[in-house]
């Protein structure tokens, strides 16, 4: 079950939620295999730097213009913000250690 | 909890599991660490069509997620996680996923092939930006653009079918003047009007890494030379498969392809070490020849736990050879 610590995030309110603090955004659909297999380790993250990291996704089917501004053009793609800029974008499947090095930079 | 088993299996696509679903069977209570492309290849495909006992085919996932359930209700216990290193030179086994030390007595590798990158280093930094190894997972974003396919085997006709009906058109980009494709991938492909063919090209570049996206690719043609552009929105590569198999290197003998070598049924070069399906397999690579196997690997991996497995005759040297 998808951790209640991960929130959701919509076109609407994107750029007011990523503004301050660091931000991981697992872009995602309903119809991507892939996404499935890194929504666990979302779901880990989101639990482990509870309180220093924001976690949220973002349903692409439901929110296009986000995506499309920030030129994701494959899912899963992960976004990581810091106080509002972008910092990184991780394509595709990666592994729980290698998110969370790359979350410690930011942090 | 223990971490030690009787048998681990490393890979959950129809191989891996199953090599769990009859290890299982076998009361061997097999541990599948599942790894980051969990279910396999066919978890990126859509209608699986030659998969035996569905005549109207069935969805890639979907029989994924039968096989791993099927494997599941028999008792194999599997865990996410992706293998960092293995250590196959002493007893049991020790397969380490993430901080975690596994050890096992059999060891089953059943990690697959991924998808192969054209290796202009452009491709990879334009990942998730137009390039893509996935059409099912990425087609999306190119809806009501022109987009290119790079290849001519199955992969690359089921992609191009794929995203005619997202795309204004698909050119396939071929570097031969003929498809390794199945006759009726090719028909399919070949009558969808919205695909076109580039025969005897091949992809030198791809354009804009300044400004972040896929704007064209820059192609050779294999006969002439001649450099010619082709603007497109996206790309997706259907060039073939590379065998997962570096966590082994040095370790267990492989081909020069790097595909793992296998000798009386599933046995690798270490005993007690057997290798399933596309890992191992660079010749038939089709899901029901994976699950195949699988299978025997399972029956090889009981056998050998039980001391039953003997070499059926001195054949290692002549049936190992690439």
């Amino acid at each position: 079950m998808a951790s209640e610590k991960v929130k959701t995030f919509t076109d609407a309110n994107f750029a007011d939620e990523v503004k301050s603090g660091v931000v991981l955004v697992d872009f995602w659909a309903t119809w991507c295999a892939p996404c499935r297999r890194i929504a666990p380790i979302v779901d880990q993250l989101a639990e482990e730097f509870n309180g220093r990291l924001t976690v949220a996704k973002v349903d692409i089917d439901e929110n296009p213009m986000t995506p499309s501004k920030f030129m994701v053009r494959g899912i899963p793609t992960l976004l990581l913000f810091k106080d509002g800029d972008l910092k990184e974008t991780i394509v595709g499947l990666e592994t729980k250690d290698r998110l969370t090095q790359v979350i410690n930079k930011h942090l | 909890m223990s971490t030690h088993r009787q048998v681990i299996i490393i890979g959950s696509g129809p191989a891996g599991l199953t090599a769990a679903l009859y290890a299982s069977r076998a009361n061997l209570k097999p541990l599948v660490i599942e790894g980051i492309e969990a279910g396999g290849q066919l978890m990126l495909t859509t209608m699986v069509e030659n998969w035996p006992g569905y005549r109207d085919g069935i969805m890639g996932p979907d029989l994924m997620t039968e096989l791993r359930a099927q494997a599941e209700r028999f008792g194999a216990e599997i865990i996410q996680g992706d293998v960092t290193s293995v250590n196959l030179s002493q007893r049991p086994f020790t397969v380490n996923v993430d901080k975690t030390a596994y050890t096992a007595d059999a060891l089953i590798i059943a990690t697959g092939a991924s998808a192969k990158w054209l290796d202009l280093g452009v491709d990879k930094k334009l990942s998730g930006r137009g390039v893509s190894t996935c059409a099912t997972c990425d087609g999306f974003f190119f809806k009501g653009l022109p987009v290119a396919v790079v290849g001519g085997g199955d992969t690359a006709m089921e992609e191009a079918i794929y995203l005619s009906k997202l795309a204004t058109h698909v050119t396939v980009i071929h570097r031969r003047d003929t498809l390794r494709a199945s006759k009726v991938m090719q028909d399919k492909a070949m009558s969808t009007p919205n695909i076109s063919f580039l025969w005897n090209k091949e992809v030198i570049d791809i354009k804009d890494l300044d400004q972040g996206k896929v704007t064209s690719l820059v192609l050779r043609d294999t006969q002439t030379g001649a450099q010619s552009d082709l603007a497109v929105d996206g790309v997706f590569i259907g060039i073939g498969h590379v065998p997962n198999t570096a966590l082994f290197a040095g370790q267990l003998a492989m081909h020069d392809n790097g595909y793992l070598k296998t000798h009386d049924g599933s046995r690798t070069s270490v005993p007690g070490v057997f290798a399933a399906g596309d890992v191992q397999d660079h010749v038939y690579r089709q899901a029901v020849t994976a699950a195949g196997s699988g299978c025997m690997a399972a029956i090889d991996a009981e056998r050998f736990l039980s001391g039953t497995l003997h070499d059926s005759h001195q054949s290692t040297v002549v049936s190992s050879q690439s």
